[in-house]
C-alpha cells in the first residue's frame, strides 16, 4: 500500500499540480493565438513577471496576509494580475499594434514577441537577480497536510501542501470564472465570436481593437495566478521561461489552437505525461516482483526519462500532435 | 500588363550594375571600426574577435536562407550550433584509452545493437495489420512493445554509461582532424533539421519556430547530462585546431592563419550561395516565400523545397558552430545560450538585411563587435551608476552587481528585435530583387 | 432625401478600379436589387457602401449624410447592416449567441430584438442553443439576416442571400426579405437569381464592368425585352 501512496503523491498530485500551472499558462497562449493568431512567446515570462511583483508586493506588506489568515503572496495575487495585465496591455500598444497596423505576417509577430520576451528577462533579471528566491518571506512557512490512508498496510500519508490546495482551488476558479466569461458576459461572446470570424464581428459593429484589450487583460491576469501558483509550489525562479514555454504551447496545440477548454485538458494531458515519465516504475514493480520469472531482474530505475530531461515530454507530445493530428484533440480552428 | 513585365526584368537586368554606393559606405564604416578596435585593443585580441565573428558569419548565413529566402523562422538555431561543437569536439579530441582499452565499447555496442533492434521489432509491429491483425490491436501491440522494450534498453543503457562515467571518465574522442569534425556536425544539425522539417514545414509557420526552440532546448539538456559522452558540465578542452596553435605562432599570427580558413569558408559559401539564389532553385524559393499559393499552383513541390533549404540552413550552423567550438578549444554544453546563440545570430540577420547574403555578412561583423564592446561598456555604466546611488544616497548596490549588469544587454538585444522588425523591417542592405506577384 | 444614395462612384482594390462610377438611390419603403453578369461589380459595390473597400471618388450619402470610407463599426451605430455572402455567421457560436452579437452596439434592446427576430425566422427559436456552424445552408442565411437585423437597421445590405439554396428556401428569404422592408426596413441585395429578385425589387440596377447599365423599376426591367436578352438568359 506504500507504494500506492508513494505513486499518490508523486503522480497523481505532482501531476495535477503541474497539469493546472500549465493549463492555466496554455488558456492564455491559446486565447492570444485565437484573437491575434500568432504565438505569443513572451507568456512565459509574463508569468514570471506576475509571480516577480507578488514578490516585490510581498516583500513591500510582509504583514497582510497574517491579518486575513491567508499566506501574503495570495493576498498580492489580485494587485499582481491588474500589474501584469496592465503590462500585457502596455506591451501590445508599444510592440505588437504598430506591427499588426503594418499587417506584418502572423511569423514576424512571432519574433517581435520573442524581442518582448528577452526585454522582459532582462528587466526581471536586473531587478531581481537570477537566483531562485522562495514567496514564503520570513514568519511565514509552508502548511504541509498529512493524510493518513486508512489501511492496515499503508503507513506513509499523502503529503499535500498548503499552496497546493490554494492552486487547486484557484485553478477551479479559474476555470469556472473563464467559463461564465466566455459563455455568459458581452465581452467574452465577442472574444469567441472575433475568433470565429474577425471580419464578421468587425461587420456586426464590434470594436475589434477594444477586444484585443480585453485579450490581453485576461491573458495577463491568468499568466499572473499561473506565474505565482508555480513560484509558491516551488521557489520564484527568473529564467524559467524557456522551459516553461514548451510545455505550455504543447498544451495548447494538444487541446487545439484557439480552444480554451482544449487547453485546459492539454495542460492535464502534458502535466500527467511528465510526472509519469519522469516517475520510477521500478516502485510500483517490486511488490509484485515474485509473479516474475526468476531471470527478470527489476532495474532500480525504471523510469522513462531522468527528470533532467523533463523537457523532452512536452516535445514528443508536441511531436506526436503534429504527426498525428494538427489540429489536436478538440479540433483547433487554426493550424 | 504589359509595361509592367518589361520593368520587372528591367529590374532584374538592371539591378547588379548599379554603383553600390550603400554596400561601400557601411563597409568602409565597418572597416573603421574594425581598425578602430586594432588600435584599441590590440592584434591578438581583434583578431579573435574577427576569427569569432567570421564564425557568427556562417551562422547568420544559415539563418538569412531559412528566414531571408524562405520565411521560415528558426528560434533554436543554438542546437544546431551545440550539435556541430559537439561533433567537433567528439571527433577531433584525443583517443581516450581508458575506455578502448577496456571491454566498455563492446558492452556499448551491445546495448546499442539492442536498441537497433528493439526499433526495428516495433517497426515491425506496426506492420502488424498486413498479416492480418485488426488496426486496434496492432496500436495497442506496438504502444506496449515501444514501452517495454524502450525500458529495457534504457535501463542497460544507464548501466553502461554508469560504468564508462567511473572507470574511463567519458569516452573520448577519435582522434581526427578538426576538419573533419565541422563536417560530421554539419550533417547531424541537418539530419535534425530534416527531422524537425519534416514535421513542421507543411503546417503553419509559429509550429516550426516553437518546435526549434524546443529542440534546442533539449540539445542542450542532452548534452549537458551525457557526462559518459561529453564530460557534461566538467567541459572538454583543449580542442585541436585545424591550423598551427598559438604555442607554434604565437596568438596573432596563429589567429590570423585560423581568419583565413574561416574566411575561405565564407567565401565558397558565399560564391555558392550567390549561384544558388539566381539559379531557378533560388527562384523557386523565393516564389514559395512570396506566393505560395500561386506557387503551388504552378505545380510546384513546396514542401520538398522548403525541406530542402531548411536542412540547407542547418548544415551551415552546425559547420559554424564547430569552427566556432574549434576556434575556442572547449566543449562547455552550458555555454550554449539562446542568447548568445540564437537571438544575436537573429539580430545580425535581421539588421544586416535578411535574404541579402552581404548584407547579413556586414550584420555578423558589425552586431559582433558591438556585441562585445557592450560588456565592458554595460559594466562601465553599472558600476557609474552604483558609485552615483551611493554617493547621492547612500544606496548600497548589490553583490552580484556584474552579472545583473550584463542582462541589461538582454534587454537592449530584445529591444533592438523590436524596432528593427518595426523600423527597418528589411535591414540595413535589403533584399535586392523586388518581389516578384 | 432618399434613405441610401450612391453618386459616381469608383473604388476597387489596390489600385485596381472595379467600380467606374455607379449611381443608385432607394428609399426606406424600397427594397433595391443588384443584378448583372460575373465581374460587374455587384458585391464590390455592396462592399465599397458598407466601407469594406475605399471610395477613390463619388460619394455616399445616408439620409443624406456622406459615410463613404467611414470604419464598419461606425456605420452599424448609423444604422446599417450588412450580410456578407460567405462566411456570414459565427460557426462556434450558438444561434442566440450569433444574434446577440448583432445586437453588441445596443446591449439594451437584446430581448426586444431577439423576439422580433424569432417571429420573422420560427425554425432559429427552435435552433437557439445549437452552433450556428451546424445548421443548414438556408438557417445560417437566417440566422445571418437575423444578426444584421438585431441592431435595428434603417438599411440593410444583403450579398446573395440565396446563393446555394434550394428553390424552397430561396422563395422562404426572398418572402422574408418582402416582410423585413414591410417592417420599415430599406433593403439593397446582391443577386444572381435575377428574375425572382426583381420580381419583388422596387428598383433595379443592372450593373456591367463597373457602370449602371440599366436603371428602373424591377418590373419594368423584367419587361424590358433588352434586359431580357443580355442579362436574364432570354
Amino acid at each position: 500500500m506504500n507504494e500506492l501512496v508513494f505513486f499518490i503523491n508523486n503522480v497523481i498530485i505532482a501531476g495535477s499540480v503541474t497539469g493546472s500551472i500549465y493549463a492555466i499558462g496554455a488558456v492564455g497562449v491559446t486565447l492570444v493565438f485565437s484573437i491575434m493568431r500568432f504565438a505569443h512567446f513572451a507568456h512565459a515570462d509574463m508569468m514570471t513577471f506576475g509571480a516577480f511583483m507578488v514578490l516585490l508586493l510581498t516583500m513591500a506588506f510582509p504583514g497582510v496576509g497574517g491579518a486575513v489568515g491567508l499566506p501574503t503572496p495570495i493576498v498580492m495575487l489580485p494587485l499582481a494580475m491588474v500589474l501584469t495585465a496592465l503590462l500585457a496591455v502596455g506591451i501590445d500598444k508599444a510592440f505588437y499594434k504598430p506591427l499588426r497596423a503594418h499587417g506584418v505576417k502572423p511569423i514576424v509577430m512571432v519574433i517581435a514577441s520573442l524581442g518582448v520576451t528577452l526585454m522582459l528577462q532582462g528587466l526581471i533579471r536586473l531587478f531581481a537577480g537570477t537566483g531562485s528566491q522562495n514567496l514564503y518571506l520570513a514568519g511565514e512557512r509552508k502548511e504541509i497536510y498529512r493524510l493518513d490512508v486508512p489501511f492496515e498496510l499503508a503507513t506513509r500519508p499523502i503529503i499535500v501542501t498548503e499552496p497546493q490546495i490554494i492552486l487547486f482551488i484557484l485553478t477551479i476558479v479559474c476555470v469556472v470564472g473563464l467559463h461564465l466569461f466566455l459563455n455568459r458576459t458581452r465581452l467574452g461572446k465577442a472574444m469567441r465570436a472575433m475568433s470565429d470570424n474577425p471580419d464578421l464581428a468587425r461587420a456586426s459593429g464590434i470594436n475589434t481593437n477594444h477586444i484585443v484589450a480585453v485579450t490581453w487583460v485576461v491573458a495577463g491576469g491568468l499568466a499572473a495566478i499561473a506565474g505565482t501558483l508555480l513560484s509558491l509550489d516551488v521557489t520564484f525562479k527568473p529564467d524559467l521561461s524557456f522551459f516553461l514555454l514548451l510545455p505550455i504551447f504543447a498544451a495548447a496545440i494538444v487541446g487545439g489552437v484557439g480552444h480554451p477548454y482544449g487547453a485546459i485538458a492539454g495542460g492535464f494531458v502534458v502535466g500527467f505525461a511528465e510526472t509519469l515519465a519522469v516517475f520510477n516504475w521500478t516502485v510500483l514493480l517490486r511488490p509484485i516482483a515474485h509473479l516474475f520469472p526468476e531471470w527478470v531482474e527489476i532495474p532500480r530505475n525504471l523510469a522513462f526519462v531522468g527528470t533532467e530531461y523533463k523537457i523532452v515530454v512536452p516535445f514528443f507530445i508536441l511531436v506526436a500532435i503534429l504527426v498525428w493530428r494538427p489540429t489536436g484533440i478538440f479540433k483547433g480552428k487554426v493550424i | 500588363m504589359n509595361a509592367q513585365r518589361t520593368e520587372r526584368r528591367e529590374d532584374i537586368i538592371a539591378a547588379p550594375s548599379r554603383f553600390p554606393l550603400r554596400e561601400v559606405i557601411l563597409f568602409g564604416t565597418l572597416l573603421v571600426a574594425v581598425l578602430g578596435v586594432y588600435a584599441v585593443m590590440g592584434t591578438a585580441y581583434s583578431t579573435r574577435m574577427l576569427v569569432e565573428a567570421s564564425c557568427y558569419a556562417i551562422l547568420a548565413l544559415g539563418l538569412t536562407i531559412q528566414w531571408g529566402y524562405a520565411g521560415q523562422f528558426n528560434a533554436g538555431v543554438m542546437g544546431f550550433v551545440a550539435l556541430g561543437a559537439f561533433a567537433t569536439m567528439f571527433l577531433s579530441v584525443p583517443v581516450n584509452d581508458a575506455f578502448w582499452g577496456t571491454e566498455l565499447p563492446g558492452e556499448l555496442g551491445r546495448v546499442l545493437l539492442y536498441g537497433a533492434a528493439a526499433a526495428m521489432l516495433v517497426y515491425g509491429a506496426t506492420k502488424l495489420d498486413r498479416v492480418g491483425v485488426p488496426k486496434k490491436l496492432r496500436t495497442l501491440i506496438a504502444i506496449i512493445l515501444a514501452v517495454v522494450l524502450y525500458l529495457v534498453v534504457i535501463s542497460m543503457m544507464r548501466g553502461v554509461t554508469g560504468e564508462i562515467q567511473s572507470r574511463a571518465g567519458f569516452i573520448g574522442g577519435l582522434g581526427l582532424p578538426a576538419w573533419s569534425g565541422w563536417i560530421v556536425g554539419g550533417a547531424l544539425a541537418g539530419a535534425i533539421g530534416y527531422f524537425i522539417g519534416h514535421i513542421c514545414l507543411g503546417l503553419r509557420s509559429d509550429y516550426l519556430a516553437i518546435a526549434t526552440l524546443g529542440i534546442a532546448e533539449i540539445i542542450k539538456a542532452f548534452l549537458k547530462n551525457s557526462d559518459w559522452l561529453t564530460r557534461g558540465t566538467a567541459t572538454v578542452s583543449p580542442l585541436p585546431w585545424p591550423t598551427p596553435g598559438p604555442s607554434e605562432l604565437g596568438f596573432t599570427l596563429a589567429r590570423s592563419l585560423y581568419l583565413s580558413v574561416t574566411a575561405a569558408m565564407i567565401a565558397v559559401i558565399f560564391f555558392l550561395l550567390h549561384r544558388a539564389y539566381h539559379a531557378p532553385w533560388g527562384r523557386m524559393i523565393r516564389a514559395i516565400r512570396d506566393n505560395e499559393i500561386s506557387a503551388s499552383a504552378m505545380g510546384k513541390d513546396i514542401n520538398k523545397r522548403r525541406l530542402e533549404i531548411f536542412v540547407l540552413g542547418c548544415i551551415l550552423m552546425g559547420i559554424g558552430g564547430g569552427a566556432l567550438a574549434s576556434f575556442n578549444s572547449i566543449f562547455d554544453p552550458n555555454g550554449f545560450l539562446p542568447l548568445n546563440h540564437t537571438f544575436l545570430v537573429l539580430v545580425m540577420v535581421i539588421l544586416g538585411g535578411p535574404g541579402n547574403n552581404l548584407g547579413t555578412i556586414f550584420g555578423a561583423v558589425a552586431v559582433y563587435i558591438i556585441w562585445l564592446m557592450s560588456e565592458p561598456l554595460a559594466l562601465f555604466l553599472m558600476h557609474g551608476a552604483a558609485a552615483l546611488g551611493e554617493g547621492w544616497f547612500g544606496w548600497e548596490p548589490p553583490g552580484n552587481l556584474d552579472s545583473r549588469a550584463l542582462q541589461a544587454r538582454v534587454f537592449v538585444i530584445g529591444l533592438l528585435i523590436t524596432l528593427v522588425l518595426r523600423f527597418a523591417p528589411q535591414g540595413l542592405l535589403p533584399e535586392k530583387v523586388k518581389h516578384h506577384g | 432625401m432618399p434613405l441610401l444614395e450612391a453618386r459616381d462612384v469608383h473604388g476597387g482594390y489596390g489600385g485596381m478600379n472595379i467600380l467606374n462610377g455607379v449611381n443608385m438611390s432607394i428609399e426606406a419603403d424600397e427594397v433595391g436589387v443588384i443584378v448583372g453578369p460575373n465581374g460587374a461589380g455587384k458585391s464590390t459595390m455592396l462592399k465599397a457602401i458598407f466601407g469594406l473597400l475605399t471610395v477613390s471618388q463619388g460619394e455616399i450619402l445616408l439620409r443624406g449624410e456622406p459615410i463613404h470610407n467611414l470604419p464598419p463599426n461606425k456605420l452599424v451605430q448609423k444604422g446599417m447592416g450588412f450580410v456578407p455572402q460567405e462566411k456570414n455567421v459565427f460557426p462556434s457560436l450558438t444561434v442566440k449567441e450569433n444574434l446577440e452579437m448583432g445586437a453588441f452596439l445596443k446591449p439594451g434592446n437584446v430581448k426586444r430584438m431577439l423576439k422580433q427576430v424569432y417571429d420573422f425566422f420560427p425554425p432559429l427559436y427552435d435552433k437557439r442553443h445549437q452552433p450556428a456552424g451546424e445548421l443548414s445552408g438556408g438557417q445560417r442565411q437566417m440566422v445571418a439576416m437575423g444578426r444584421a437585423l438585431m441592431a435595428e437597421p434603417d438599411v440593410l445590405l444583403l450579398d446573395e442571400p440565396t446563393a446555394g439554396l434550394s428553390p424552397l428556401y430561396m422563395n422562404e428569404i426572398f418572402e422574408r426579405v418582402k416582410e423585413i422592408n414591410a417592417a420599415g426596413v430599406g433593403i439593397l441585395m446582391v443577386e444572381q437569381n435575377a428574375k425572382q429578385a426583381l420580381a419583388i425589387a422596387d428598383k433595379g440596377f443592372v450593373l456591367a464592368a463597373g457602370k449602371n447599365r440599366f436603371t428602373d423599376t424591377g418590373a419594368a426591367l423584367l419587361a424590358d425585352p433588352e434586359v431580357a436578352k443580355s442579362f436574364l438568359g432570354g
